[in-house]
């Protein structure tokens, strides 16, 4: 999946402002994470409207990086992200993950960012584990 | 307490410091002009002749030089003496195609060292005393030139050179150090960690402080004088002229005396270059009057300041000045170290960044904090926060190896860095420094 993330200054109305700018474009946000430092936050969003969403906010001034993630569609229950670590191993450096339900009934998605996308791939599917970039 | 290195000349009458003045000034200009080529040039062409200089009078008919004219000259066009005459040399913290070199002669190591050591004994110091110098020691001339003066008072001088703050109270303690030597920051940390070890001012033996190398206000002279116990002098120099003990403060901290039978100063307007009355605020300019190595005529300080001729209390004629109360050029001075923001511009553009950024100076506990904010551009930018901060991190260490200090980077987005009329604003600098 692509994922866009947006550089935005830790300070109030920032992410009003950028969510704002992505509504008057028509992007429906399927997932999002806020990762924060002192200064700074880096947004992060799953949409279908991909480049409306990048044209949107390169035109607005903002910083954008498209990233490919991995999308990992597991059981909604106990153990599950424990499973799918477990197949990652030590060998994967997971930078960060997220999660969000999914409209399909007793269904996660999990959101990863991994060092090295095929390797990663392998592993999961390895483990019998439903995992798309 | 009046006490003096070289009497004579120190309570000398102007009259006399005057005839010693002229006397000085026409054998240096001549020497200049025979051995200077950079500004035997200068004067040509300016149609200025060495027999046009006769006294201290005609000194406003020299032309100035600047450090742009030293970095031009270097390391070697403004060498006044052979480099086999020569024995020591000395550099500005400058870097890069910044750097300042001054060479010194025996004679001119001996006439710095008097200058200090005068300093020295106006702070009381005799030779029953002793130096603790935390001043760096090095290419920089705050510990060279604080030892040399030590030395000439006969003190028991402990080179330290500047860190290891509880080892320098150790020694301190030990050796029963009368006299502190540093910049005025550093003393004040000195008193904050005498604090954290549970000890008081009576724990030591110091009784005064000569510090400089950075500006400093009267508030930050009371807390230093009640932390350790002392009584803080305040000294100035800079490299380009020999270092430390150009002008340095009596009992009166009321100014400091220029060692003028060495130095000429002039106050100069730095916008038409015309020189002032004393009294009035200007630029202060230097003309050395017997240096042999490196005998720089009407150098531009870039300091503002006053000269002020009133009887001193101490006995002393030299013409006082008083603390600097700021500068004619963009030069900040951070932690003892003197930063341009060129080089900062010049770090950003060889690191692959646009040269917009701010620079924000405080001071926190008598410590200068450092930030330095700058636009990212979307190729630099990572979609991690680990991305973003090891950018952060290789920045501050481009800056440490052009600046000498480490400041702490912020990586910021493109256009967030106000400009005013289309140019960024640059610096903000909240640091209270004069007072």
């Amino acid at each position: 999946m692509k994922q866009i993330s947006v550089f935005i200054e830790n300070e109030k109305g920032e992410l009003a402002a950028v969510t704002k700018l992505l509504a008057d474009n028509c992007v429906n946000l399927k997932a999002l994470c806020i990762a924060d430092s002192v200064d700074y936050g880096i947004l992060r969003i799953a949409t279908d409207e991909v480049d409306v969403a990048v044209n949107a906010l390169v035109s607005g001034g903002y910083l954008v990086k498209v990233t490919d993630v991995l999308v990992v569609k597991t059981e909604d229950k106990a153990g599950s992200l424990a499973k799918i670590m477990a197949a990652l191993g030590s060998e994967i450096d997971v930078e960060y993950a997220y999660a969000f339900t999914s409209s399909e009934p007793n269904v996660s998605l999990m959101v990863f960012r991994v060092g090295d996308n095929d390797k990663a791939l392998a592993a999961l599917r390895a483990a019998g584990i439903n995992a798309t970039l | 307490m009046n006490n003096y290195y070289q009497k004579e000349i120190e309570t000398a009458s102007p009259e006399e410091i005057r005839a010693i003045q002229n006397a000085k000034i026409v054998h240096q200009v001549a020497h200049v002009y025979a051995n200077v080529k950079y500004y035997r040039d200068l004067m040509d062409a300016k149609g200025v002749k060495p027999e046009d200089i006769k006294s201290v009078d005609d000194i406003c008919k020299l032309p100035f030089l600047s450090k742009a004219d030293l970095r031009e000259a270097y390391p070697y066009g403004l060498l006044g003496m052979p480099l086999s005459e020569c024995v020591r040399i000395h550099s500005t913290s400058g870097t890069t195609g910044k750097r300042v070199v001054a060479f010194y002669t025996q004679h001119d190591i001996d006439l710095w060292d008097d200058c200090v050591a005068r300093a020295i004994v106006a702070a009381g110091g005799t030779k029953e005393d002793v130096c603790q110098i935390a001043y760096g020691f090095g290419l920089f001339t705050g510990g060279a030139g604080l030892n040399g003066g030590s030395h000439k008072v006969g003190c028991l001088t402990l080179p330290m050179s500047s860190g290891n703050t509880e080892r320098q109270i150790a020694f301190m303690r030990d050796l029963g150090a009368t006299i502190l030597c540093c910049t005025p920051s550093y003393a004040a940390y000195i008193g904050e960690t005498l604090k954290e070890m549970g000890l008081t001012p009576d724990d030591i033996q110091l009784k005064a402080g000569i510090f400089g190398a950075e500006p400093w206000t009267e508030e930050m002279r009371r807390d230093i004088e009640k932390s350790l116990g002392i009584k803080a002098y305040d000294i100035y120099g800079l490299t380009e002229t020999s270092g430390p003990g150009v002008a340095f403060e009596c009992s009166e901290q009321t100014g400091m005396h220029i060692n003028e039978d060495h130095f000429y100063a002039e106050i100069i307007d730095p916008n038409t270059l015309e020189p002032l009355p004393y009294g009035s605020k200007g630029e202060l300019v230097f003309t050395s009057l017997d240096k042999e190595a490196f005998p720089l005529l009407r150098y531009r300080t870039r300091d503002i300041c006053i000269l002020n001729r009133c009887k001193c209390g101490c006995g002393r004629t030299f013409v006082k000045m008083c603390k600097p109360m700021g500068r004619s050029d963009d030069m900040l001075i951070i932690r003892g170290v003197n930063v341009f923001p060129s080089q900062i511009e010049t770090v950003l553009l060889e690191q692959g960044y646009t040269p917009n950024y701010r620079i924000e100076l405080d001071r926190v506990n008598n410590t200068d904090t450092f930030d330095i904010y700058v636009e990212m551009s979307p190729e630099q930018f990572g979609d991690t926060i680990k991305e973003v901060a090891t950018k952060e991190k290789e920045l501050a260490s481009a800056m440490k190896t052009m600046l000498g200090i480490n400041p702490k980077m912020h990586l910021v987005a493109p256009k967030t860095i106000e400009r005013s009329e289309g140019k960024a604003v640059r610096v903000i600098d909240k640091r209270k420094l004069h007072d």
